[in-house]
């Protein structure tokens, strides 16, 4: 299939764009397999090193009091569990809406995220908060695709994508197929990732926003992980994003610094600013931190707001609440006076 | 928004001021030398030290004449004569430990002392510098009672006395690459910390003490060119060992020659980083930060010359610049400062005047934009590019913050253009291609060579230079045998003519 054209000029429809003005209109399962194979390698030492460096950052008073909040603002707070229900949900969305009771001027979560079912149970209980669409409120982000692991056929995965964007899903978490991008199969994984963008097309013709899971546990390199990022990108991703949270390890600080070097480069050369989003594994206050310094020293700090960096976590708000009542009162106070969700 | 937590008009980027507190010192307002175990007047004129980021007196310190080097030298000969010398290798071995668990003890403290009186930030004494010097003397404590393997034969012998002059780059970790291997090999030292960064040193007296090693092992004489000159040319010391400027190391080779003292000599140095078109780009960008604007390029193996393939040079300058504009210059002390102070006035002096000749004869300089404080002595991070192999600025050794851009075509004229200096103490490799990076190593004509990565240091690694930048080797079982020689070698009289 080597000759076949990825995108026909029928079906050259936005969401391949990127790709059609960087390679060419002759878009081809070779031509983008050169194009990734000819990225410049990552050295690994050096990457990690990197990332301890900008980890060893200080950030103290006035500076982490906007940290504490901005990281809040970032949150796509999240509930995965094959035993969530709909009071489940709600009391997530309880949580988004209103994360410490105790302080008013707590601002708001960017994002609750939930399995594709549970899409109206969020939009019900997020009520006049929904933004609905337009980012002015709390998004609902539904993972799909057959989340976690991707083993589905493609009509599969575009139903599941389709069914939760019709149900209000303001953003959708993809998973790219992993077998197909390990074997070398980037035009499968291109393709994919095309036609979910299509699927994320709502009816007015505006589409919900696209985060591409790389699922950078089971990619093993960062070599991998640079040429996902650059596949999903030229895909069509208005996001990528680092894990599921379901596979070990999730998000690193190493690999999300790749990911921002990426999207910096990517930048560079369109002027188009892509977002990143960290998931699984970032549960306190001092990692999360580090996140923004890294993402802050490497694309800049206008990538820190909620259309261009997010965090996938479930337990870190918690810990921000009490970092933040402590830079508030002065006062430790315990996991007892923040509210579970 | 309501509940928007503003940073006022500041950015997130400059992050709210976060110093380490000097309330962990405990200075005195003067310093005597340390000899025989204990501070003593000096009876030269004292002078001060002064902190360079702020122009402001630290300590007043004594001065060592010639008659003071005459007390230092004839504590340690005693000390070798009737302690050090006599006991065994694992007792010698005892008291290194001891040394390098104190260390680490007060490493804070050491950090502190060392950033406010060498100028470098924080970061890079807490993490780098007071963490390598423990390393050291844990290396060489192990070696202690193991000098059988040491390449020498059975049952080598010490040298004696050990006169040791350190420069103001690496204050403590200089003095622990010298003292260390030194004291583990069984001699006795006397050592001259440079003049502008006495100060770890002198805290470093006050943990020997805390450790209650025998008087006269170390002796630690402060003073100027001078007293190190007097020290390197005592009749009684049977060895130098000398790090600093190859017009000083030329004249120690000169005044000991015929002595029968050993000598080793580590000097300066202008190494070639040299970055190909396959390299891992982004690690290859940080490696040429930390090449030249570690510790503000006071570093004698600093990667001085980037030497990058033609086809990649606008595309690795761009983020090189893009990446030095996020480096922040200040106050040493602050935890986020990755540039700090210039040491002295005169070394401001000298990187000044370089960087003039640079520019005049034609280089195209670039300087990272940043605030430069109102006192003390800086120096922002500076670019030269299209620089000529003729240039000043990419033959002498500016030992400052500045780099110097020179391009190849092929791995051959990489070589050749690594190779022409007079220099040869290190150099890098850039390239994801394994058999690149050993083929061009084994034409580089450099004592440490760095493959995608750079300024890294580890005691079991020897690190010494070829041609202008020295002989002998320091770390590893090298930098041991320097202060050891075989049984069979018999040892000319001490101060013998020839």
């Amino acid at each position: 299939m080597n000759a076949t054209t990825l995108v026909t000029p029928r079906q050259a429809l936005a969401p391949a764009q990127r790709a059609v003005d960087l390679i060419g209109t002759d878009l081809t399962e070779k031509s983008l397999k050169l194009h990734l194979e000819g990225l410049p390698g990552v050295d690994a030492v050096g990457l990690e090193q990197r990332a301890a460096g900008l980890g060893t950052r200080s950030i103290k008073t006035t500076s982490k009091a906007w940290a504490l909040d901005t990281i809040i603002k970032l949150i796509d707070l999240t509930t995965l569990e094959g035993a969530d229900t709909p009071g489940k949900v709600r009391s997530l969305v309880a949580k988004a809406v209103n994360p410490d009771p105790s302080d008013p001027t707590t601002p708001r979560v960017a994002a609750v995220c939930v399995y594709g079912d549970m899409v109206p149970a969020a939009v019900e209980a997020l009520g006049s908060s929904w933004s609905n669409g337009k980012d002015d409120g709390i998004n609902v982000a539904a993972v799909a695709t057959a989340f976690p692991s991707g083993r589905a056929s493609l009509p599969v995965k575009l139903a599941d994508t389709a069914d939760a964007v019709a149900n209000g899903a303001d953003e959708i978490d993809m998973v790219i197929d992993r077998g197909a991008f390990l074997s070398g199969r980037y035009g499968l994984v291109f393709d994919q990732i095309v036609a979910v963008k299509e699927a994320c097309r709502r009816e007015d013709g505006t589409y919900a926003h696209l985060k591409v899971i790389l699922e950078t546990g089971e990619l093993n390199t960062y070599d991998n992980v640079r040429k996902a990022s650059w596949l999903a990108i030229l895909a069509g991703g208005d996001f990528i994003k680092t894990s599921t949270g379901k596979v070990a390890p999730a998000a690193t600080l190493p690999v999300t610094l790749l990911m921002l070097e990426v999207v910096r480069d990517w930048h560079k050369l369109t002027g188009e600013r892509i977002g990143v989003k960290p998931a699984g594994g970032i549960r306190s206050s001092k990692d999360a931190i580090k996140y923004l310094v890294t993402v802050a020293e490497t694309v800049g700090e206008e990538w820190l707001q909620p259309h261009l960096f997010r965090f996938g976590a479930s337990s870190l708000l918690n810990d921000v609440l009490l970092q933040r009542q402590k830079l508030t009162t002065g006062r430790y106070s315990g996991p007892d006076y923040v509210t579970i969700d | 928004m309501a509940n928007e937590v503003s940073t006022g008009s500041t950015r997130f980027l400059d992050y709210a001021p976060a110093p380490e507190s000097t309330s962990i010192l405990h200075l005195q307002k003067s310093y005597g030398l340390f000899i025989d175990g204990a501070f003593v007047k000096g009876h030269g004129k004292s002078f001060q030290t002064i902190s360079p980021s702020t122009e402001q007196t630290i300590a007043e310190i004594a001065n060592a004449n010639a008659k003071d080097v005459d007390t230092a030298v004839a504590a340690a000969r005693r000390a070798y004569d009737r302690t050090w010398s006599r006991l065994s290798g694992a007792d010698r071995g005892k008291y290194l430990f001891r040394i390098a668990r104190l260390v680490q003890e007060r490493a804070r403290e050491l950090a502190v002392a060392e950033s406010l009186d060498n100028g470098k930030p924080i970061k890079e004494s807490r993490d780098v510098d007071v963490p390598l010097v423990a390393a050291w003397f844990f290396y060489y404590a192990g070696w202690a009672d193991k000098l059988d393997y040491a390449g020498l034969g059975p049952n080598p012998r010490a040298l004696g006395v050990a006169a040791q002059v350190i420069p103001w780059n690496f204050p403590l970790l200089m003095l622990a690459w010298k003292v260390a291997p030194a004291l583990a090999a069984g001699n006795t030292v006397v050592i001259k910390p440079a003049e502008t960064t006495p100060l770890s040193a002198l805290i470093f007296a006050e943990i020997l003490q805390q450790a209650e090693l025998p008087d006269g092992v170390v002796n630690i004489i402060t003073g100027a060119g001078d007293t190190g000159e007097a020290l390197v040319n005592h009749p009684d010391v049977n060895k130098v060992a000398f790090t600093g400027s190859t017009a000083v190391g030329r004249a120690i080779a000169k005044s000991v020659a015929g002595t029968g003292k050993k000598v080793t000599l580590e000097l300066g140095g202008k190494a070639a980083n040299i970055v190909f078109d396959d390299a891992p780009i982004d690690q290859a960008v940080e490696g040429i930060v930390n090449g030249i604007f570690f510790n503000q390029g006071h570093v004698c193996c600093a990667g001085s010359r980037l030497l990058v393939q033609e086809s990649i040079h606008d595309d690795v300058v761009d983020r090189l610049k893009t990446r030095l504009s996020t480096l922040r210059l200040g106050d040493p002390l602050d935890k986020n400062t990755d540039i700090g102070a210039i040491n002295s006035r005169e070394q401001l002096e000298r990187i000044r005047e370089l960087s003039d000749i640079g520019e005049k004869e034609g280089a195209d300089r670039w300087t990272a934009p940043c605030v430069i404080p109102d006192k003390g002595f800086w120096f922002a991070p500076t670019i030269f590019d299209n620089v000529s192999t003729s240039s000043t600025i990419a033959r002498e050794e500016v030992f400052g913050p500045v780099l110097s851009v020179l391009t190849f075509r092929t791995p051959a004229e990489a070589i050749a253009k690594a190779n022409n200096t007079p220099y040869g103490l290190s150099a890098g490799i850039w390239s994801d291609k394994g058999s690149k990076i050993l083929a061009v190593a084994d034409q580089l004509r450099a004592g440490v060579i760095w493959a995608n990565t750079f300024n890294r240091f580890d005691p079991a690694s020897p690190f010494g230079g070829y041609k202008e930048s020295g002989y002998g080797r320091e770390g590893g079982r090298h930098g041991l045998a320097a202060y050891l020689e075989s049984a069979g070698w018999s040892q000319p009289a001490i101060g013998a003519k020839k």
